[in-house]
């Protein structure tokens, strides 16, 4: 394609940006619109766009696919695990109260956790059933 | 108002259109139209997801699909009275009840008194998290939260059973099932 | 001036009542596989659209509190609905790659045609 050259400079200008603005969802949500599932998308749709520019097998050679299918469960035990934690500092499942000394401050970290395992877990499934379906179709 | 009646609009050519890759397309522009909607509504979270997943990820995954598939919807044999009527039927019955609904933007209705006020006001002390939506989300209902996380995941699993194996045969013109 | 009064009053509810119905009707009517996901779609954006737009208060600013406002819009159908909306496209990953499947083992992805083909047997 002649086009080609002009999606692969600005999509090299635009990538960057688009994982920056990933984090930033991620970590102002607390302050502004936000969060683990919005964070998680658009960094799903930062290795799509990548993928769909440079071809699947650029993109698997950054993100492999066994690290992203690794991603699914793993968001999920983040997830739980912060549960469990609470429940074994003798708190209620889920109650991130006594995470740090300040129950306030415990609250406040415990939901950047449980972010953060929801972004794995929303970004990794989004990526892993792309590739399932990119894949299927060579 | 406006947006509403153009979300209508886009409807109708959804439901009109036989091309599929088209209706993908009018997807992707309903989606965004959606998104326009709830930031009137004030929901600018769901604004936000509802752009990056409905008008991004589903159109591609739809965009996927039907690169495996066809394009093109065979026209029906018959007309389609009783799907006619039964879609009027509900849309009736369903008008009717909208009646007894409290009207738009109230603050009085008992959906706006019950429990969201104690969100909005035990927030900061709890959390020290001005946006609600947040806290609300992984705090006060962090066990709904694990739950929905714990249905992507099955769904995601699913998805790679179905799709991720060596496929056995070729996709032919031919009707028949063929056995593995 | 009634009449005015109750289109401004349930304007919402009517545009959501006409996606819903939308809905229904590819989903019964139409055979081809993705146009009946994309019907369930439809249904379930008017959901969303239901949830929120009660929650919506004239005059109010999204719930995100500042020392400059005092009204918000009710927050919790907000936190339902973003879960909704990426469980829904889960799922609906799930329906597509079922056709896929379908479509693989079938050669086809109309109803119609599945049945006929079966009925050859």
């Amino acid at each position: 394609m002649k086009l080609d050259v002009i999606f692969r400079v600005a999509a090299k200008i635009f990538i960057p940006f688009m994982l920056v603005f990933a984090l930033y969802v991620q970590f102002h949500g607390d302050f502004g619109p936000g969060g683990g599932f919005q964070a998680g998308v658009v960094a799903a749709a930062m290795v799509i766009f990548y993928a769909i520019i440079f071809g699947l097998d650029a993109a698997q050679k950054i993100f492999p696919p066994r690290i992203i299918e690794l991603m699914v469960p793993a968001g999920v035990a983040i997830f739980a695990g912060v549960g469990v934690a609470s429940l074994f500092l003798g708190n209620d499942y889920l109650d991130y109260s006594p995470l740090m000394h300040d129950p306030v401050h415990g609250q406040h970290i415990g939901i950047l956790l449980v972010e953060i395992g929801v972004l794995v877990t929303v970004a990794g499934t989004m990526v892993a059933i792309f590739y399932s379906f990119i894949g299927r179709g060579r | 108002m406006v947006l509403l009646t153009l979300l209508a609009a886009i409807t109708i050519g959804i439901v009109r259109m036989r091309n599929l890759f088209g209706v993908v397309v009018l997807g992707g522009i309903y989606s965004f139209l959606m998104a326009s909607v709830m930031i009137v509504l004030d929901a600018v979270d769901v604004a936000m997801t509802e752009a990056s997943v409905g008008a991004g990820i589903s159109t591609v995954l739809m965009l996927g699909a039907l690169s495996l598939t066809k394009t093109e919807e065979s026209v029906p044999k018959h007309l389609p009275l009783l799907p006619v009527f039964v879609a009027v039927a509900t849309g009736a019955v369903l008008v009717f009840g909208t009646f007894a609904l409290p009207p738009f933007g109230v603050a009085e209705t008992p959906m706006n008194t019950h429990v969201a006020p104690y969100y909005l006001q035990n927030s900061i002390p709890d959390t020290s998290i001005p946006n609600v939506v947040t806290s609300v989300l992984s705090s006060y209902r962090g066990f709904d939260t694990l739950g929905e996380t714990t249905v992507i995941f099955t769904a995601g699993i699913a998805v790679l059973m179905l799709l991720k194996g060596k496929r056995h045969i070729k996709p032919g013109p031919k009707r028949r099932r063929v056995s593995r | 001036m009634d009449l005015l009064q109750a289109i401004v009053a349930h304007y919402n509810h009517w545009i959501i009542i006409f996606l819903m119905v939308s809905g229904l009707y590819i989903v019964v009517a139409r055979g081809n596989m993705i146009k009946k996901l994309v019907g369930l779609g439809l249904f379930q954006t008017s959901v969303y659209l239901l949830y929120l737009s009660p929650g919506k208060i004239l005059g109010g600013t999204p719930p995100i509190i500042s020392a400059q406002f005092s009204v918000y819009s009710n927050p919790l159908p907000h936190v339902l609905i973003l879960t909704a909306i990426v469980v829904g496209v889960a799922t609906l990953a799930l329906g597509l790659a079922l056709v896929v499947r379908i479509n693989e083992a079938f050669g086809t992805i109309e109803e119609d045609e599945i049945f006929a083909g079966e009925e050859d047997e």
